[in-house]
């Protein structure tokens, strides 16, 4: 039962560990920052859980309607989306520029290209 | 008027650059972008040191932004600790522009120049934006500004390896960002609170609850990795070796910095620091990560070529020095970190300042290349001397008083073997040090060189002011030992 | 001018005149004049304390504070005085040398060198006025900087090499073990004050004080007290005045000047008597005055000799202070002064040798003192000053170390002193009796190929006409000044002597 009751924070878990096993085990770019963006989706999807009350609806004032559910915890994850989307974008573009720079995006083939270890 | 306008100066400090930055992007010319990020940064100076007077004076100012009261709204929250980082950050700002407008364009391609001062001026309102803020999210997306802004002023070097150095900082930056609010929220979950003091009040009665413990665990790696503590630090070398000079002068000693200043917001404030001296290990954990940073960043400098990278690990090393510092949870040690977080900017910024002018005359920082630079370029060489003796800690230079005091604290705690390690550390400084000097003042110039003259005096200038500077706070340390001490002692309020 | 005044002004002066020396890089002739005007100026000064200090009065001035409560401060009491009117004065004389032999030497850089030169002098006088540990300190490592450039001054692999073991014992040592006794004691008894009787006494448990001790002792590495001597040798690659002053007087003699210092006013004599660790010290020191003289026998280069035999001398100060007796500081007091001219003349008569007749190994020296009479005569004296015969002032110095030793009842130590002089007279008077009476008699060589190669000849023949090749005269003004400042010292010990006794019985 309590497995079940918790079941968003197990996909959460789950979420975390799948993002950061693909930031560190892949080589390519690309694939790294997506990977980023599955680990951070995991937390946004675990704020905006802690913010659920049960029985509770959107807050907004309503008659007959006394629960509400926290609304804090979301406007912090739209900041964090805004900077989480920013990241993304930035990273893609040093992808691109990587790209231009060194014709691969694979993380091993740089220092070989630029003759250092 | 002027009561309203000077009672709005904390919020200033951050939206001053938040809005020029802009500016630069609209006006285009490098020198227009120039302008208004130094005059912005001497603006900012002026007002952070206004505010630290008025601590000094009157104590702590609180600031509600867009006047929500506090715990709802924002709470810009000034004390000692951090009216003497926003110094900080802003001196040194105020110091590297100057230097900038030569630097840069010697190390930017033209087209991009304005961007990187757009990147600065966001830099710095997200650096002083860390160190004003009393809640703890809003220290989140400050720290993700800066860092955003990091990663492009790193990448805008011409040398290909600053985008991959960029790059992989951005992935161990935003993971690190990302423990962190999963730290905060945590943190939340179990308080219902984003502000500093009101966590400050709740948190530590909680510290048997393990959520709490486990958001500690999540806050320590995250702002470890930011700050680069061994063995979180294997972003910092490449992104430092590679960015502009002056970019790698202003983060070394502005960007580890401020997030050491959230490190010890967040043990010493948030967790009232009983979390270090409680039997949870974790004292002695950070006690042995810095003194593996010390040893271990200090053997690897030795073996760097690139004089850039060797002052990176060097930094690696000195951050071990302030983290030790902070881990004592004395006042005298916590002085000793905070000083020493001063001074090591100082110095480092400036010993980046030098590799720039090396740089700009030269188009290498290789220690095979620099031979024989000392009778080419004797003003900059001495500087790289002068700062390398402040590195050492040899008495008169900043370095000295941090040691000073470093010593004494481990002492005070019978901590033998971090004096030996303080001491191995200092002594394999004099040897990455020497390399550098011995090339440049014992050897002959390489055959073929180019005929180079001394860096232009607008780069000199503000490199040997900062230098000087490392060596005033040497001198007459009274001034910033008042302060850190009395910063340590604000720092610490929660376990005396 | 209050004495006040004078002291700063004491300190500032060699500093000013490093100032002003490069700006006059294109007139060596200028050059030179400053850096004797400055020596007068200095020596003028310092001398102008030496009343108020003789009459008991010890003049104090604090500078600014560095740390909170922990000030850059002067104060001058007798054994500083000592120090720094020795260092000044023959600072004067050293520079009349310099002349002579940068000159003759024809040698590089002759400026960096003045103001390097200036540099350490004014460090010299900091640490001998200094007011307390962290002030010494200081200028501590300031001479270690500003001398390193002077022994690295020919920018030779050897030199360089020779630097690098210069560097890293003296910056190892000062920074491993003095900065941390140095701390410690700031934590332990809050205060670094020089004071009469020590801080240290009644404060610290005996463990602790000899733990200190040897951090003390060991980590002022200029001392030179075995297994951390290896840099002094070294240093004798610099040009000879460097070696002679620096080396002979204002850098070794800071690190036995901040040993007794240490003794005196840190731990307090009697304090030290008490801790069994000075014991072993003693014994350390009494080992390295007799392994060191050894050394000195078995090198051939006059220079590498002459410095394991200021090895040898630098032990029998830390005697002094090690034996915690008031005689045995006393003597050691009085052997800084004796020794600094002693020493000092020996190595301008080894630099003469190298100008004039460009020799530097002793066994090519056979009957150089017909070519050069006065250096060898001088030679002679300064040797008879270190052995401690008289009528040279080095009897005065062993006179009280033996005495001092009597006195804490260490016979063996009185034993190792006569050996020791034993063991000087054997490898100094070498030099002047092979220079005198040395000759063709010891020349295997045929005399008729002489002619040929009389040039690339090691050994000057007895029976060639006597050609006089003397060192230039400002070397030999140098000389005669400093060999008739041993003799001056036997007949008039008085100045040191009372200024010692100040000391131990204020």
């Amino acid at each position: 039962m309590e497995l079940i009751g918790l079941i968003n924070y197990w996909i959460v878990i789950v979420l975390m560990m799948t993002g950061f096993y693909i930031v560190i085990a892949h080589d390519n770019l690309v694939k790294k920052i997506v990977g980023l963006n599955i680990f951070q989706v995991s937390v946004f999807v675990f704020y905006i859980t802690m913010a659920k009350v049960k029985g509770g609806t959107a807050p907004i004032l309503a008659e007959g309607i006394t629960t509400y559910s926290n609304p804090l915890p979301h406007v912090l994850i739209l900041t964090a989306i805004v900077v989480g989307v920013a990241t993304t974008a930035l990273g893609l573009a040093l992808v691109v520029r990587i790209r231009d720079a060194y014709g691969t995006i694979e993380d091993d083939d740089f220092e070989n290209q630029d003759g250092e270890p | 008027m002027a009561a309203a306008f000077s009672s709005h100066l904390p919020a200033l400090q951050v939206v001053l650059a938040l809005l020029a930055a802009p500016l630069c992007v609209v006006l285009r010319r490098p020198g227009a972008a120039w302008m208004i990020a130094t005059v912005i940064t001497w603006a900012l100076l002026a007002i952070a040191m206004v505010l630290l007077g008025r601590v000094l004076e009157t104590g702590t100012i609180t600031y509600a932004l867009g006047s929500w009261p506090a715990p709802w709204g924002i709470e810009y929250r000034i004390d000692l600790a951090n009216a003497f980082v926003l110094v900080l950050v802003t001196l040194i700002g105020s110091v590297v522009m100057p230097y900038a407008r030569a630097s840069i364009p010697a190390e930017i391609e033209e087209p991009r120049i304005y961007l990187f001062y757009c990147m600065y001026l966001l830099n710095l309102a997200g650096l002083l934006g860390i160190a004003i803020t009393g809640d703890v999210f809003n220290l989140f997306v400050f720290l993700e500004i800066s860092s955003l802004s990091s990663y492009v002023m790193i990448s805008l070097s011409r040398d290909r390896r600053a985008l991959v150095a960029a790059y992989r900082y951005l992935i161990m930056g935003t993971i690190g960002a990302t423990f962190y609010i999963i730290g905060v929220g945590m943190m939340y979950q179990v308080t219902g609170t984003l502000n500093m003091v009101d966590l400050a009040t709740l948190i530590p009665n909680l510290t048997d609850n393990r959520t709490v413990m486990v958001a500690l665990a999540f806050l320590c790696v995250g702002l470890s990795l930011k700050l680069a503590l061994f063995p979180l630090h294997l972003w910092l070398p490449n992104a430092y070796a590679y960015a502009p000079s002056a970019v790698s002068a202003f983060l070394a000693s502005t960007g580890t910095k401020v997030a050491v200043y959230a490190l010890a917001r967040i043990l010493f404030t948030v967790f009232g620091g009983s979390v270090l001296i409680d039997d949870f290990g974790l004292q002695e954990l950070l006690v042995v990560l810095a003194v593996a940073a010390m040893i271990g960043g200090s053997a690897v400098a030795i073996y760097q070529s690139n004089v850039k990278r060797l002052l990176a690990y060097s930094s690696i090393a000195q951050i071990g020095y302030m983290i030790l510092g902070l881990s004592m949870a004395s006042v005298i040690g916590m002085t000793a970190g905070l000083v020493h977080l001063f001074n090591h900017a100082l110095m480092k910024g400036g010993l980046f300042m030098v590799m720039g002018c090396v740089f700009f005359r030269l188009s290498s920082v290789q220690v095979e290349d620099m031979e024989g630079l000392a009778k080419r370029m004797p003003l900059t060489m001495a500087a790289f001397v002068a700062g390398g003796f402040g590195l050492i800690g040899m008495p008169l230079t900043a370095g000295f008083i941090s040691k000073w005091h470093l010593i004494q604290a481990a002492l005070e705690k019978g901590w033998w073997g971090a004096v030996a390690v303080i001491l191995v550390s200092s002594l394999l400084a004099v040897i990455y040090i020497w390399r550098v000097v011995e090339a440049a003042y014992f050897k002959p110039p390489p055959k073929g060189a180019a005929e180079i003259s001394e860096a232009p005096l607008s780069m000199l200038v503000p490199m040997w002011v900062m230098i000087g500077m490392s060596y005033y706070f040497g001198i007459d340390a009274t001034l910033t030992l008042d302060i850190t001490t009395g910063a340590a002692e604000t720092l610490l309020g929660g376990i005396q | 001018m209050s004495p006040e005044q004078t002291i700063l002004l004491s300190i500032l002066v060699p500093f000013l005149g490093a100032a002003l020396i490069p700006l006059t890089w294109a007139n060596p002739n200028i050059r030179e004049t400053i850096t004797l005007i400055t020596g007068a100026i200095l020596f003028y000064l310092v001398s102008s304390i030496y009343p108020v200090v003789a009459g008991g009065a010890q003049p104090s001035v604090i500078l600014f504070e560095m740390l909170p409560g922990l000030a850059i401060a002067f104060t001058v009491e007798p054994l500083g005085m000592i120090f720094a009117a020795i260092v000044s004065f023959l600072w004067i004389i050293t520079t009349v040398y310099s002349i002579g032999y940068m000159r003759g030497h024809d040698e590089q850089n002759q400026t960096r060198f003045y103001v390097l030169f200036a540099i350490a002098i004014g460090a010299a006088i900091g640490i001998a006025f200094a007011g307390n540990m962290l002030t010494l300190f200081v200028f501590y490592e300031v001479l270690t900087i500003s001398t390193f450039p002077l022994v690295t001054h020919h920018g030779t692999p050897e030199a360089k090499r020779a630097g690098r073991v210069y560097l890293g014992i003296l910056l190892t040592t000062s920074i491993a073990f003095q900065l941390v006794a140095i701390i410690w004691t700031w934590s332990l008894v809050g205060t670094l004050d020089f004071t009469q009787g020590g801080i240290l006494n009644g404060k610290v448990g005996g463990l602790t004080a000899a733990i200190l001790l040897g951090l003390y002792v060991f980590g002022i590495g200029k001392a030179a007290l075995m297994p951390f001597h290896r840099w002094l040798p070294a240093a004798m690659v610099a040009p000879t005045p460097v070696s002679a002053l620096l080396h002979a007087v204002a850098v070794v003699k800071a690190g036995v000047f901040t040993v007794l210092k240490v003794a005196v006013y840190i731990f307090g004599v009697d304090f030290l008597f008490s801790i069994e660790a000075s014991q072993w010290f003693l014994y350390l020191a009494a080992a390295t005055v007799l392994i060191a003289s050894l050394v000195a026998m078995s090198k051939d280069n006059l220079k590498a000799r002459l410095a394991y035999s200021t090895i040898s001398q630098l032990s029998y100060i830390i005697l002094g202070a090690m034996l915690a007796s008031d005689l045995g500081v006393i003597g050691g007091g009085m052997h800084i002064a004796m020794h600094a001219f002693g020493k000092i003349t020996l190595f301008f008569c080894a630099g003469a040798y190298i100008v004039a007749a460009h020799k530097t190994e002793i066994s090519h020296m056979h009957g150089i003192g017909r070519v050069m009479p006065l250096t060898t005569a001088a030679f002679l004296i300064g040797s008879l000053s270190i052995i401690g015969l008289p009528p040279m002032g080095g009897l005065w110095s062993k006179w009280y170390l033996a005495l001092g030793a009597l006195e804490s009842g260490h016979l063996v130590i009185v034993g190792v002193l006569m050996v020791s002089s034993l063991l000087n007279v054997a490898y100094l008077l070498e030099i002047p009796f092979k220079g005198f009476f040395a000759g063709a008699e010891d020349n295997p060589e045929p005399q008729a190929h002489h002619e040929h190669d009389s040039d690339h000849d090691h050994r000057f023949d007895r029976k060639q006409p006597r050609q006089i090749k003397e060192a230039p005269l400002a070397c030999l003004i140098a000389i005669s000044i400093t060999s008739a400042g041993c003799l001056i010292l036997f007949f008039y010990p008085d100045p040191v002597y009372n200024l010692m006794r100040l000391i131990v019985a204020p």
